[in-house]
């Protein structure tokens, strides 16, 4: 069985009047990537900064890897590492100058060479960090977290503002190092990724965990039902369209109905011949499995980008 | 001690890279200092040496800006909490900068100091030593004020202007930039609590009387308790984060650190010591310049004998 290599009870973080953390709890395994995933200001930066040492909780118990982060942070930063939001280097830094830098801190380092190569970051061994693509910096950054060969990985929102193609590479590099059995927490707010990604998922939403669970059970928590998207010429109530066959729960989002269904067949029939006796018209349909942007919008009643 | 010797590698190489530091710190040094020895001096050698006291000070008390600068820079650019998820102290940061700083300084006092020998051909130097160990005491604990600087203000901004608040009166109620006996008796007394004050009257006792440092002990112990006050504020002070900001209030930090000129100032204006050796320093630099100034009975002899010659043999 696994060992737990990271604790987290009831935590408390407060900002002046705001309680950016209210109570959060969950627990990590060994070799297991975990997601918080949830909208920006659901207060997934502040828990994992209180996990890596970085700010001092207000409340709650936490341990990473044997350690209090509040109390043991010193010898925490040698068996952690991080990929952090919005932070930098010196532009006029190396990339090859950063890696043995950030190796000479710790008492046991990767060689900066193996990291580069990994990374695909030879070519720019010599170039200065401001001359670095938004996706090489995103590399080195993720070059630096594991410099250490850390025991937990913490990576805050590490597609963050990168275009498609960058982030495939960084899913790439992320799954890669699941891969090895690296214990990885992450945050984010792309559904997309932490389906991807995770093994298991804290839904986070001002700043509480609402639910947890492998993205599979997340979905069947659903009611394994099927999603279907439609559009339509005029407007109905929701009422209305879950009362069809085959209809079992319906969400009015901004231009369109989305219809959970148990029994798709009939509900797709059901619904044309009301639309037919209504005088309204289908203008767009879409069938898909339900997604974890589904249970987000189940369990909140928005969008996870709302 | 292995985090505060790669950081202050890195500091010196960063700086060096810097157009704008080289500028600052190597370019407008020598620049100033040759203001001061070719423009004020007139290259005259005497004079020179009554003004490489001043011109030293005015490069060593301005390390405060690029250091003050500098941090607030990396604070504002979140590299500061890069470092601060490694096991890496506030006191790794804060010393790094001051070493490198250091480091970096050292080399451009004495080269100004070989500039005033070798290019401007002053004789005597003074105590070099004590020169040297006051650059030294000035450098780090000017640098020191920088780090408090960048501890209390929370942007690029406020650092900007509270180092204009602090730049004017060092330079220009010092004696680094006018003459302290230029200066009326009531600024006088002002300038007396100001630690600028002291490192421009110390430089010019190790050049012009070669004092030793045990003969300004006063001096090496208000720089040095100033220093120790403000790395102490600084450190405590710390902040890695870009968001964490700091109050009004604590922007007082920055009087609080002046506590060991505010005794010496008290002391001296009560004793009248530092203003009177002034006076004299000023009436020897009087005194050379109208030695300069008068004709040389030699060269202005019609039928001037060889130099060697005795003048009483004409």
């Amino acid at each position: 069985m696994a060992n737990t290599v990271l604790q987290v009870e009831n935590l408390i973080k407060r900002y002046g009047d705001v309680e950016a953390v209210r109570g959060v709890s969950f627990s990590v395994q060994e070799g297991e990537v975990f997601g918080l995933l949830g909208p920006n200001g659901a207060g997934k930066t502040s828990t994992i900064e209180i996990l890596e040492g970085l700010r001092t909780a207000d409340g709650g118990r936490a341990t990473v890897c044997g350690y209090d982060p509040a109390k043991d942070a010193d010898a925490l930063k040698h068996e952690i590492g991080a990929a952090l939001q919005s932070t930098a280097l010196p532009d006029k830094l190396r990339v090859t100058e950063a890696l043995k830098l950030f190796a000479s801190f710790y008492k046991r380092h990767k060689e900066p060479e193996e990291l580069l190569k990994r990374f695909g970051l030879e070519e720019k061994r010599n170039a200065f960090y401001g001359q670095l693509s938004g996706g090489q910096k995103q590399r080195l950054a993720l070059a630096i977290a594991l410099i250490n060969d850390p025991k937990v990985i913490f990576l805050d929102e590490p597609t963050a503002g990168l275009d498609p193609q960058v982030r495939r590479e960084i899913y790439d590099i992320i799954e890669e190092l699941r891969r090895d059995k690296k214990t990885i927490v992450l945050t984010t707010h792309y559904i997309e990724e932490a389906e991807r990604l995770c093994d298991r998922v804290a839904i986070v939403d001002h700043g509480k965990v609402i639910r947890e669970g492998t993205p599979a059970q997340l979905k069947q928590s659903s009611g394994d039902t099927t999603r279907i998207e439609v559009r339509l010429a005029r407007p109905e109530t929701e009422a209305t369209l879950k009362s069809l066959e085959g209809v079992v729960e319906c969400r009015c989002l901004a231009d369109s109905f989305v219809l959970h269904c148990s029994r798709p067949p009939q509900a797709i029939v059901a619904l044309v011949k009301y639309l037919e006796a209504q005088n309204n018209e289908l203008v767009g349909l879409e069938i898909s499995s339900p997604s974890l942007e589904d249970v987000f919008i189940e369990l909140t009643g928005r969008r996870l980008r709302d | 001690m292995s985090n505060l010797i790669t950081l202050t590698g890195m500091r010196m190489r960063l700086a060096m890279r810097n157009k704008m530091f080289f500028f600052f710190s190597v370019v407008m040094p020598v620049g100033i200092f040759f203001l001061y020895a070719g423009v004020f001096a007139k290259s005259r050698p005497d004079v020179v040496r009554f003004l490489l006291g001043p011109a030293l000070s005015f490069n060593v008390m301005g390390s405060f800006w690029g250091l003050s600068a500098a941090l607030v820079m990396f604070r504002e650019q979140g590299i500061l909490r890069r470092f601060h998820v490694c096991p890496v102290k506030a006191t790794d940061m804060l010393l790094s900068s001051l070493m490198a700083n250091y480091l970096m300084m050292l080399p451009i006092v004495a080269l100004e100091l070989l500039f005033a020998k070798y290019l401007f051909h002053v004789d005597s130097l003074g105590n070099v030593f004590t020169v040297a160990a006051l650059a030294t005491v000035g450098i780090i604990s000017f640098g020191s004020l920088g780090l408090v600087i960048a501890s209390v203000t929370n942007t690029m901004q406020e650092t900007q202007v509270l180092n204009q608040l602090l730049w004017l009166p060092l330079i220009f109620l010092s004696g680094a930039t006018i003459p302290f006996t230029a200066l009326s008796n009531s600024v006088q007394h002002v300038g007396l609590f100001l630690p600028a004050t002291y490192l421009v009257h110390g430089f010019k006792k190790a050049i012009l009387d070669s004092v030793a440092v045990s003969g300004m002990t006063m001096i090496f112990i208000s720089l040095l308790s100033w220093f120790i006050l403000t790395l102490f504020l600084s450190s405590q002070l710390f902040r890695w984060e870009p968001e964490a900001k700091i109050g009004r209030k604590a922007k007082l930090y920055v009087l609080a650190s002046a506590i060991p000129f505010f005794v010496l100032g008290a002391y001296e204006a009560k004793a009248g010591r530092v203003i009177a050796e002034e006076k004299i320093i000023m009436q020897q630099l009087d005194n050379a310049e109208e030695h300069q100034s008068k004709p040389d009975p030699q060269k202005s002899a019609p039928s001037q004998a060889a130099p060697d010659q005795p003048q009483d043999k004409h």
